[in-house]
C-alpha cells in the first residue's frame, strides 16, 4: 500500500517536474527570440544608421595645408618665398623621462627656458602619439650636429616645415606686409573650413589683400583612426591646391634706388605708372624687417618698433598725411584755370606778401622780396605763394574744395592692399562739423599753398601726378599685376584696370600746365632746375615745401635754429619723359628742408634709373 | 537491459560534448579577433578551455548521489568563505570578489553558481515535493543569503546568476504558481529598497541603461559602442577580422565582456542566430537530461545548472545589445577568461553525471 501510493508519487512527481522544465524551455525560447527580434532591430532595421555611426567613428578628415604661393616683383625677383625652417620635435609616447630627454639633449643643442616652457605646455594640448615642437628654428649647424646624435634619440626627430620668408627683408616690407599665426580676428574673415591645415594667413600688405589667391584650397585626407585618434591608413586623398604666385607691379631696382635715397631719413615715395596705375616702387622709410612677425615677434622687439620715434611700422605711403605745400599749385592753377579765374596771361605783382583787404596779416611769400610780376606759367615755376594766395582767394574755399576733390584728393585711393588713409580737404562744412567754429578767408588763402588743415597722402599725390600726365585719367593704382599658378604656369591678370576721367579740363589746359611743370625743372628760373640739368629726357615736376610750425609774423624760418624734427617737409612731384610720361613720382622727405634740394634731386634718380633706356622722339 | 556504449561507460553525454566543443572553437575563433590577433592569447585560452574539460570529465564522474551528500557543506564552505572575502578588506576598483591562495586567485561567489543549486536540489529533494510553504521560505534563505553576500561585493550579475539558478530549482519542484506570483509582487514592491542598496556604479549602470546617450563618453560609452558594433555588422557582418569597431579600439572590453559585439559586428545577424540556436541546443540537451533524470535531486540541479548558462547567455547579450544593465557577465565559453570557463565546465560535468548516472529502477525501488 504504502509502496504503491510512493510510486504513484513518484510519477506525479515527475510528470510535474517534466512539465514545469517544458514552461521553463519555452520561457527560456521565448526570451531568446526577444533577444533576436532586438538583434534584427539593430542589424537590419537599424543597420543604416548604425553603419553610418561606425564610419563617422573610424574616418576622420584630416586637412593638409596648401603651399601658399610665392610673390615675386615685376620682373621675376623673389620676396616672398617658402623656405624650410628645421624644428626639433618630441614624441612624448616613445619616451619614458621626458626630463632626462630634455637634459640630454640641452647638451646638444642651446634650449632655452622659453623653449622648455612652451615645450611642457603644447605637451598637454596634444596626445601621446603626436609631435611636440622643443626648438624652433634650428641652424643649420644645430641640425648637423644633432643628426649625428640622433641615433641617441629614437623620440626626436628634426622636421622640416615650410615657413615664409621674405628675402629681401625691409626692402618690401611696406608692399608685401606679413604672414604671422592664424588668430581668432583672422578666422572671421575666411572660410574656416579652408584654414583646417593651415598655420600662417596674410596680416598685411599684399599677404593679406591677396590672402584668397596666395593660401590656395586646402586638401583633405581621409584616414581611419582608432579610439585614441592614431591614423592606421589613408583611406583617400584629396591634395590641396597650391595658392598661385603673385607677380607685383614693383620694379625692384627702382624700388632699391628708392630705398636707398631715404636711407636714414623718414619719408615716403611712391612711383607709378601713369598709363594704368601700376605702382613701380612704394617705400616707407624707415621700414622694418617682416620675416620677426612670420612666426610670432617676441615682445621685446616689437615694443622697440612700436615706440620708436621714426614709426617703421607705419606705412607713411598710405597712411602718412602731409601737407602739400606747393605741390598742390598745379591742380589749384588747373581749377582756376578752369572756372575762369585766372587766364594763363593774367598777371599779378608779388611784393613778397599778399594781405586780404580790411585785415593787417600779412601772408609771406616764401620770396621775401617777391617775385614781381607774375603769369601763371611764372607762379608754378617759380612757386610764386602771392599768386596763389590770390588765385585761392578768387576761387573761393567751396571752388578750391570741389577741384581738389577731382583730383582724387580727400578720397582713398583704392589702392588694391587697402590700409590708406583719406587725407583731408577742409570746407567750412567739415569745420563746423569738427570744429564748431565759422571759416575764416584767411584759412582759404592758407590753402591755397597748401598748407594749413589740407592733407594728403604720399599715394594720392602719386596718384593726382600721374592724372596730369596722362590728361585727366586717373587710375585705381595696385601692387599686383599677374598671378601664375604654381603647377600649370597659367598666368591671369589679376587687375581690371580702372580709371576714371576728370572730364572738366580742356586739352589745352592740360598743356599749359605740363608746361609750367617742365619749366619748374628745365626752366631757367624753375625751383627744380639743380635735378634737370644733362637729363636725356624732359621731366614735368613740382616742388614742395611743407612747413611743420607756423612761423610769427616777423619772425624768419632759420633751418639751423629749428630741432630736425620741426623742420619743414620736402616734397617733390613729378613725371618723365614729360611728352609720354611713363612714370610720375611723388617724393616726401620728412623734415628733410626745401623740395628742391631734399626730394627733388631723388625723383630724378629714379627717372634716371627707370628711363636709362629712353631715346627721345 | 540495453548495451551501453563507450561514451555512456566514461560518463560523456556525447550530444552535450558536441555543443560545448562547438561552441569553444567559435570562442576562439572570435577571441583571435576581438583580442587583436594576438595568438599568445587563443593559446592560454586553449589551454584554459583543455584543462576545464579534464575538469568536465572528472566532474562526470562523480555519482549524483555523492553530490547530494556533498552538497551542504559545499554551499556552507562558500557562505564561509564569502563572508572571508568581505572581511578580507576592500581593495581594488569598487569591488572586492578575489581570494589570493597563492597560487592563483579564486572567487568564492563563483563556487555558488554550483552550491546555490545543489543545496536546494539537496532541500527540496530531502522531502516531498512540491515542497510545502515552509521549507519554499526556508528555501528562500539558503537562496538569498549567498546573492546577498555575492551583491554587497557588489558582482550583481554573478548575484542574478546565483539567484536565477535557486529560484530556477524552486520552480522546477513544482511551487504554486499562487506562490510564484505573490512573490513577484513582493519582489516589485522591493525594487525601490534594492535601488537604495546599489552602489553608485549600479544606479549608473541601471540609469546608463534607460538612456545611454545622456553620458556618450562616459558611463553610456559602453553601449552606444557596442550598439554601434553590431548594428554596423549588418546581415552578413562585415567579416572575421574586419570589424572596426573592435579593430580600432573603440570597443571596450572586447575581448571579455562585450565579445558578442565584436561577433555581431563581424558575423552579422546570421552568426548572431546560429549562436543563439547553438546555446539553444546545448540548454534544450540540459532540459532534456533534467526532465530524464532519474532521481528528483538531478532533475532539479539539472534544471537549475543549466538555468545558470541560461541566464549567462541572455544576460550577456542583452546587455551588450543594450536591453539590459551592463553587470559583468561573460558570453559562456567565448568571453576570455577562465573563472567562467571552468564554472561552466564543472556545470556541464554534473549534467553528464546526471545524465549518465542510471541506476537500475529496480534496484533503488
Amino acid at each position: 500500500m504504502s509502496i504503491q501510493f510512493e510510486f504513484k508519487d513518484i510519477v506525479e512527481e515527475t510528470r510535474q517536474v517534466k512539465r514545469r522544465v517544458l514552461i521553463t524551455g519555452i520561457a527560456m525560447l521565448l526570451l531568446f527570440g526577444f533577444l533576436i527580434t532586438r538583434l534584427i532591430y539593430l542589424q537590419i532595421i537599424q543597420h543604416d544608421h548604425f553603419i553610418t555611426l561606425s564610419q563617422n567613428n573610424r574616418v576622420k578628415v584630416v586637412p593638409i595645408a596648401p603651399i601658399r604661393g610665392l610673390i615675386y616683383s615685376r620682373d621675376g625677383v623673389l620676396l616672398a618665398e617658402n623656405q624650410p625652417a628645421f624644428s626639433l620635435e618630441v614624441i612624448p609616447e616613445k619616451v619614458n623621462d621626458l626630463d632626462v630627454l630634455l637634459s640630454e639633449i640641452s647638451l646638444i643643442i642651446d634650449i632655452r627656458e622659453d623653449d622648455i616652457a612652451r615645450f611642457w605646455k603644447s605637451l598637454r594640448e596634444k596626445r601621446r602619439f603626436e609631435s611636440v615642437p622643443l626648438k624652433f628654428n634650428l641652424n643649420e649647424a644645430e641640425v648637423a650636429r644633432f643628426s649625428v646624435q640622433n641615433h641617441r634619440f629614437p623620440a626626436v626627430e628634426v622636421i622640416a616645415r615650410p615657413y615664409r620668408r621674405y628675402p629681401e627683408n625691409e626692402l618690401t616690407a611696406h608692399i608685401i606686409g606679413y604672414v604671422g599665426r592664424i588668430d581668432d580676428n583672422d578666422l572671421q574673415t575666411v572660410d574656416v573650413s579652408n584654414y583646417l591645415g593651415s598655420t600662417h594667413i596674410g596680416k598685411i600688405g599684399v599677404e593679406k589683400a591677396y590672402e584668397n589667391i596666395l593660401h590656395g584650397q586646402v586638401g583633405h585626407q581621409q584616414v581611419e583612426v582608432n579610439a585614441q585618434g592614431r591614423v592606421i591608413r589613408v583611406l583617400e586623398r584629396t591634395p590641396p591646391i597650391p595658392g598661385k604666385n603673385i607677380f607685383l607691379t614693383i620694379d625692384i631696382g627702382l624700388q632699391k634706388i628708392a630705398m636707398k635715397s631715404l636711407q636714414g631719413k623718414r619719408g615716403a615715395i611712391v612711383a607709378m605708372d601713369p598709363a594704368n596705375g601700376d605702382i613701380l616702387a612704394l617705400v616707407s622709410a624707415p621700414s622694418y624687417d617682416p620675416n620677426l612677425f612670420v612666426n610670432g615677434i617676441d615682445y621685446e622687439t616689437y615694443n622697440s618698433l612700436l615706440s620708436s620715434k621714426d614709426t617703421p611700422l607705419v606705412n607713411r605711403a598710405l597712411q602718412g598725411t602731409y601737407p602739400p605745400g606747393s605741390t598742390i599749385k598745379p591742380f589749384l592753377g588747373l581749377t582756376a584755370l578752369t572756372y575762369g579765374i585766372r587766364e594763363p596771361d593774367d598777371t599779378i605783382w608779388c611784393p613778397g606778401w599778399y594781405r586780404l583787404k580790411g585785415s593787417s596779416h600779412l601772408y609771406r611769400d616764401w620770396k621775401r622780396e617777391g617775385h614781381g610780376e607774375v603769369d601763371f606759367n611764372y607762379a608754378i615755376m617759380q612757386s610764386c605763394d602771392v599768386y596763389y594766395y590770390d588765385t585761392a582767394n578768387d576761387l573761393g574755399i567751396t571752388r578750391l574744395h570741389d577741384g581738389l576733390v577731382n583730383f582724387g584728393f580727400s578720397n582713398k585711393t583704392g589702392i588694391d592692399i587697402g590700409g590708406e588713409a583719406a587725407g583731408l580737404l577742409p570746407s567750412p562744412e567739415w569745420k563746423r562739423k569738427t570744429y564748431d567754429q565759422p571759416w575764416y578767408p584767411g584759412e582759404t588763402l592758407i590753402a591755397g599753398i597748401g598748407q594749413g588743415s589740407l592733407l594728403v597722402t604720399p599715394l594720392q599725390l602719386v596718384n593726382a601726378t600721374a592724372s596730369l600726365a596722362n590728361n585727366g585719367k586717373l587710375y585705381a593704382p595696385h601692387l599686383a599685376a599677374v598671378s601664375a599658378d604654381q603647377i600649370s604656369h597659367e598666368r591671369n591678370d589679376i587687375q581690371t584696370i580702372r580709371s576714371s576721367e576728370i572730364g572738366i579740363y580742356q586739352a589745352a589746359q592740360w598743356e599749359i600746365i605740363k608746361q609750367a611743370m617742365i619749366d619748374v625743372v628745365h626752366g631757367e628760373r624753375g625751383t627744380a632746375r639743380g635735378s634737370g640739368y644733362n637729363s636725356k629726357f624732359r621731366m614735368a615736376g613740382k616742388t614742395g615745401t611743407a612747413q611743420v610750425i607756423a612761423i610769427a609774423q616777423d619772425e624768419e624760418y632759420k633751418e639751423e635754429d629749428i630741432p630736425e624734427e620741426l623742420q619743414d617737409h620736402a616734397l617733390f612731384i613729378a613725371f618723365a619723359p614729360a611728352e609720354e610720361p611713363s612714370i610720375a613720382v611723388a617724393v616726401i622727405v620728412e623734415n628733410g628742408g626745401s623740395g628742391s634740394s631734399s626730394a627733388a634731386p631723388i625723383a630724378r634718380q629714379l627717372f634716371d634709373y627707370y628711363l636709362a633706356g629712353y631715346q627721345e622722339g | 537491459m540495453e548495451k551501453r556504449t563507450v561514451a555512456q561507460k566514461l560518463h560523456i553525454d556525447m550530444p552535450l560534448l558536441f555543443g560545448i566543443v562547438v561552441l569553444c572553437c567559435i570562442g576562439l575563433v572570435v577571441l583571435y579577433s576581438a583580442g587583436g590577433q594576438n595568438l599568445h592569447l587563443v593559446i592560454r585560452q586553449a589551454v584554459i578551455m583543455t584543462v576545464a574539460l579534464l575538469l568536465l570529465f572528472l566532474t562526470a564522474q562523480i555519482n549524483p548521489y555523492q553530490l547530494q551528500r556533498w552538497s551542504i557543506w559545499f554551499y556552507l564552505l562558500g557562505i564561509i568563505l564569502l563572508i572571508i572575502v568581505l572581511l578580507a578588506g576592500y581593495t581594488g576598483k569598487g569591488a572586492q570578489r578575489w581570494l589570493n591562495l597563492g597560487l592563483f586567485r579564486f572567487q568564492p561567489s563563483e563556487l555558488m553558481k554550483l552550491g546555490v543549486p545543489m543545496v536546494m536540489a539537496w532541500f527540496i529533494a530531502g522531502s516531498q515535493v512540491p515542497p510545502n510553504i515552509g521549507r519554499v521560505l526556508l528555501g528562500c534563505v539558503f537562496i538569498i543569503v549567498p546573492v546577498l553576500l555575492i551583491a554587497k561585493q557588489p558582482d550583481l550579475g554573478t548575484a542574478v546568476l546565483v539567484g536565477a539558478a535557486g529560484f530556477a530549482v524552486l520552480f522546477i519542484s513544482g511551487i504554486s504558481w499562487r506562490f510564484i506570483i505573490s512573490v513577484m509582487v513582493l519582489i516589485a514592491s522591493a525594487m525601490p529598497v534594492i535601488w537604495y542598496f546599489m552602489h553608485d556604479y549600479q544606479k549608473r549602470r541601471v540609469l546608463t541603461f534607460l538612456n545611454p546617450e545622456q553620458d556618450p563618453l562616459g558611463a553610456g560609452y559602453h553601449t552606444i559602442q557596442a550598439k554601434i558594433a553590431i548594428g554596423s555588422g549588418g546581415l552578413f557582418g562585415k567579416g572575421w577580422l574586419n570589424g572596426t569597431q573592435s579593430h580600432l579600439e573603440f570597443l571596450p572590453e572586447r575581448s571579455t565582456d562585450f565579445i558578442f559585439a565584436v561577433f555581431s559586428e563581424e558575423f552579422g545577424l546570421m552568426g548572431v542566430v546560429l549562436l543563439i540556436a547553438i546555446y539553444g541546443y546545448v540548454i534544450g540537451r540540459g532540459l532534456w537530461i533534467a526532465m530524464n533524470a532519474q532521481e528528483t535531486f538531478g532533475k532539479l540541479l539539472a534544471s537549475g545548472l543549466i538555468m545558470t548558462l541560461f541566464v549567462y547567455v541572455f544576460v550577456n547579450i542583452g546587455m551588450v545589445s543594450g536591453q539590459l544593465p551592463v553587470v559583468g557577465v561573460p558570453l559562456p565559453l567565448i568571453s576570455l577568461g577562465g573563472t567562467s570557463i571552468v564554472t561552466l565546465m564543472l556545470v556541464f560535468g554534473i549534467l553528464m553525471s546526471i545524465s549518465t548516472h542510471r541506476r537500475m529502477l529496480s534496484s533503488q525501488v
